[in-house]
C-alpha cells in the first residue's frame, strides 16, 4: 500500500466522519423544529384524545400520564428518546403505532420517487448532451422549450390532465390506485412492482407497472427539466477547456471526446443536481399521491394534518426529513469518488 | 507623463443605472415574459370590469355547464362562473407573491444581513439555522407549519415565506461577506459609525441587487407553491376563488367537467412561465458564468 494512497483513505474516512457529525447536529435541529412546531399549536395531545367530551379532570390525569405536565424541554428529551427507538406514540386516527404507519406508506412513496428520478436521469442526461452538440439548433431549441415548459409546469395540474387525457379519454392507462382489485401482490417491500416480480406473476408486474406510468411521469417532468438544463449548461462550459481541444486535435473519435473528456468532467454538477432532485421529488410526490389516490407517505401526512393526527405528522416529518439528510450526505460522499480533489480541498 | 487608460470598471460604473434592465429587455424571451407578467398585473387590477359575473353567485340552473358564450370556462358543480373565479384568483396569487415572497425577502435578508456582518458565533447560529431548515423537502416544511398554524390562506402565505427564508439569508449572507471588507465599510467604521447604521445604510443597500433578481425567480414558484398547498385543502379555504382550490374542485369532477380543473391551471402555467421567462434573462444577465 503506497503512503500517499494511504493518506487519501485517511483524509476520506476524516470527511465522512466530519460530515456524519454534522449530520447528528442537523437531525437534532430538525427533532427540535418538527417538536417545538407541533407544540406552537393551541391545545394538546391530551386535548386532542379526549375530545369535548372529556372533565377537567380526566383531562389532567391523561396529561398526568403522558407526560404533558413536564417543563417542555424535559418533554422535548423524552422525544428524542422515544424518537430513537422508533417509538413516536399512537395514531389518533388508526390506532396503531404513528410509525408503522408511516413505514407502511414509505415504500410507495419510495417506488414512485426513484421511478421518476430513474426516468428524468435517463431523458434528461442524454436529451442535456443532445441538445449541447449543436447550441441553437432544432434540437437543441426544441429541448430548451420543453425544459422551459416543465419548470413552469404546476404537477397537479399536469397529473390532472394526463388523468383526463390518457386515464379518462383514451382509457390506456388507469386512472389511480397502485394495482387494480384482485391484482395486488402479497406484501413483502411494499414497493408493488418489486412484489409483483417477487410473487413470479407477469400479469400483477404489468398492472402495477401501468399503475405506475401516469404519476412517475408527472412527477419526473420537473427535475428532467432541470437535469437537462444543467447537462447542456455543463457541457458547453466543458468542451470549451484545453484538455477537450487537445482530445480533438489528437483526431479521437467524436463520441470519445464527448462521453470521455467532457460527459465525465461535466459530471460532478450533474450528479449535484439530480441529488438535488430529492427534495423536489418527496414535495412533488405529496400532490403526486394526491391526484392518483396512491397511500403514500405524502398523501398520509396531508391526511394526518386535516384530521390533527400530530403523532403521524411528526414521525412522518422527522422520517422524511431524514431520509433527505442522509441521501444529500451520499449525494455529497459520491462527488469523492467522482473527483478524488474534493476530499483534498 | 502620458495618461494611464481609464479604468475598465469605470465604464461600468458610469453607466446608466438601468442598462442592464434595458439589455435583459432586448432579448425576445424577457419580452414575452414581461407581457406575460404585466397582462397578469392588468388583470389583478381590473377583474372586477372584465369578469362577467361575481366569482361567489351560484347558478344552480348552470351547474357543470361547459364551456359557452355565456360562460366562457364552463361553471362549477354549484354554477358558479369559471372564468370570473380564475380572473379573480389572480388577486390570490398576486397577493401570494408579495406577502411569501416578501416575507422570505425581510427574514432572509435581516438573517443574512446580521449573520454576516456580525460574524462569530452570530454568523455561525444564524447559518446552522438555515441548514436545518434546508434540511426539510421544501413542501414538507411548508407542511409542518400549516400543520401547526391551522389551514388557511395567510398561513399557508406565512409558511411559504418561511420555507424561502433560508436561500435569501444565505445569497445576502454572501453579499455582505464580500461587502463588508470594502474600504467605504471600513472607513464609516473608521470615523465612528454605529454599526446598525452601517448595516442599514451601507452594507444592505449595495449586497441588495441579487436578491432582487432572486426575487424574481422565486415569484413563480411562489404562486405554483401557494396554489399547491390550497390544492391539498391546506391553503385558501372554498369558497375563495384561489387557483389551486379551483383545481381541487376540478379534480373532484375532472371525468365530467374537464373545464374546472383546466383553466385555473392554465393560469398558474402562464404566470409562472412569464416570471420564469424573466428570470433566466435577469440570472442571464447578472450571472458573471453565463455573459457571453
Amino acid at each position: 500500500m503506497s503512503p500517499r494512497w494511504r493518506s487519501d483513505r485517511a483524509e476520506l474516512w476524516r470527511y465522512i466522519g466530519w460530515r456524519l457529525v454534522q449530520l447528528a447536529i442537523v437531525l437534532i435541529g430538525v427533532s427540535a423544529v418538527v417538536f417545538f412546531t407541533m407544540h406552537v399549536l393551541p391545545g394538546d395531545v391530551a386535548m386532542l384524545l379526549l375530545g369535548d367530551r372529556g372533565t377537567a379532570q380526566q383531562l389532567a390525569k391523561l396529561r398526568l400520564q403522558l407526560g404533558l405536565d413536564q417543563p417542555i424541554v424535559v418533554q422535548y428529551l423524552r422525544f428524542v428518546v422515544a424518537a430513537a427507538h422508533g417509538d413516536f406514540g399512537t395514531s389518533l386516527t388508526s390506532n396503531r403505532a404513528a410509525f408503522t404507519d408511516v413505514s407502511t406508506a414509505f415504500p410507495v412513496t419510495l417506488q414512485l420517487t426513484l421511478a421518476a428520478l430513474t426516468l428524468a436521469t435517463f431523458i434528461g442526461v442524454p436529451a442535456g448532451v443532445f441538445a449541447s452538440l449543436r447550441p441553437g439548433g432544432a434540437f437543441d431549441n426544441l429541448a430548451m422549450t420543453f425544459t422551459l415548459f416543465g419548470v413552469s409546469m404546476p404537477i397537479f395540474w399536469l397529473g390532472l390532465m394526463l388523468l383526463l387525457l390518457f386515464g379518462a379519454t383514451l382509457d390506456w392507462l388507469p386512472i389511480g390506485g397502485l394495482s387494480e382489485v384482485g391484482m395486488e401482490p402479497p406484501r413483502i417491500t411494499g414497493m408493488s412492482l418489486i412484489d409483483a416480480a417477487l410473487a413470479g406473476s407477469p400479469s400483477m408486474f404489468w398492472d402495477a407497472l401501468r399503475h405506475l406510468i401516469l404519476p412517475a411521469c408527472t412527477l419526473a417532468t420537473v427535475p428532467l427539466a432541470f437535469i437537462a438544463r444543467i447537462t447542456r449548461a455543463e457541457m458547453m462550459a466543458t468542451a470549451t477547456q484545453d484538455h477537450v481541444r487537445t482530445a480533438r486535435a489528437k483526431g479521437l473519435p467524436r463520441a470519445r471526446v464527448i462521453l470521455r473528456h467532457v460527459l465525465r468532467n461535466a459530471l460532478i454538477p450533474i450528479v449535484t443536481v439530480i441529488g438535488l432532485q430529492l427534495g423536489l421529488l418527496l414535495s412533488g410526490a405529496v400532490l403526486t399521491e394526491t391526484i392518483f389516490s396512491l397511500p403514500g407517505l405524502g398523501r398520509l401526512m396531508v391526511d394526518s394534518i386535516l384530521s390533527r393526527d400530530y403523532p403521524v405528522v411528526q414521525a412522518g416529518a422527522l422520517f422524511i426529513a431524514f431520509v433527505f439528510v442522509l441521501v444529500n450526505l451520499l449525494v455529497d460522499l459520491s462527488y469523492t469518488l467522482l473527483d478524488p480533489r474534493i476530499r483534498r480541498a | 507623463m502620458t495618461l494611464a487608460a481609464p479604468h475598465p470598471s469605470l465604464g461600468a460604473a458610469s453607466e446608466r443605472w438601468y442598462a442592464p434592465v434595458a439589455r435583459v429587455l432586448r432579448r425576445h424571451e424577457a419580452k414575452l415574459g414581461l407581457a406575460i407578467v404585466l397582462g397578469f398585473l392588468v388583470l389583478t387590477v381590473a377583474c372586477p370590469l372584465l369578469s362577467p359575473y361575481d366569482p361567489y353567485d351560484q347558478e344552480l340552473a348552470s351547474a357543470l355547464a361547459p364551456p359557452s358564450a355565456q360562460h366562457f370556462f364552463g361553471a362549477d358543480q354549484y354554477g358558479r362562473d369559471v372564468f370570473s373565479r380564475v380572473l379573480y384568483g389572480s388577486r390570490t396569487a398576486l397577493l401570494a407573491i408579495v406577502v411569501a415572497d416578501g416575507l422570505a425577502l425581510l427574514l432572509g435578508s435581516a438573517l443574512g444581513l446580521v449573520g454576516g456582518f456580525l460574524g462569530g458565533a452570530v454568523d455561525a447560529l444564524v447559518m446552522r439555522m438555515v441548514d436545518v431548515l434546508l434540511a426539510f423537502p421544501y413542501l414538507l416544511l411548508a407542511l409542518i407549519i400549516v400543520a401547526a398554524l391551522g389551514p388557511s390562506l395567510t398561513n399557508s402565505m406565512i409558511a411559504i415565506g418561511i420555507v424561502y427564508t433560508p436561500q435569501y439569508a444565505r445569497l445576502i449572507r454572501g453579499q455582505v461577506l464580500a461587502v463588508r471588507a470594502l474600504d467605504y465599510v471600513r472607513a464609516a467604521r473608521a470615523i465612528g459609525t454605529p454599526r446598525w447604521r452601517i448595516m442599514l445604510r451601507h452594507v444592505l443597500p449595495n449586497s441588495f441587487g441579487p436578491v432582487i433578481v432572486m426575487a424574481t425567480l422565486q415569484a413563480g414558484s411562489v404562486v405554483v407553491e401557494t396554489a399547491g398547498l390550497s390544492f391539498l385543502g391546506l391553503g385558501a379555504q372554498p369558497p375563495s376563488p384561489d387557483w389551486g382550490a379551483l383545481l381541487a374542485d376540478g379534480h373532484n369532477y375532472f371525468l365530467t367537467a374537464w373545464w374546472i380543473a383546466t383553466f385555473p391551471g392554465l393560469a398558474i402555467f402562464c404566470v409562472v412561465l412569464g416570471f420564469n421567462l424573466i428570470g433566466d434573462a435577469l440570472r442571464d444577465q447578472f450571472d458573471p458564468r453565463r455573459r457571453t
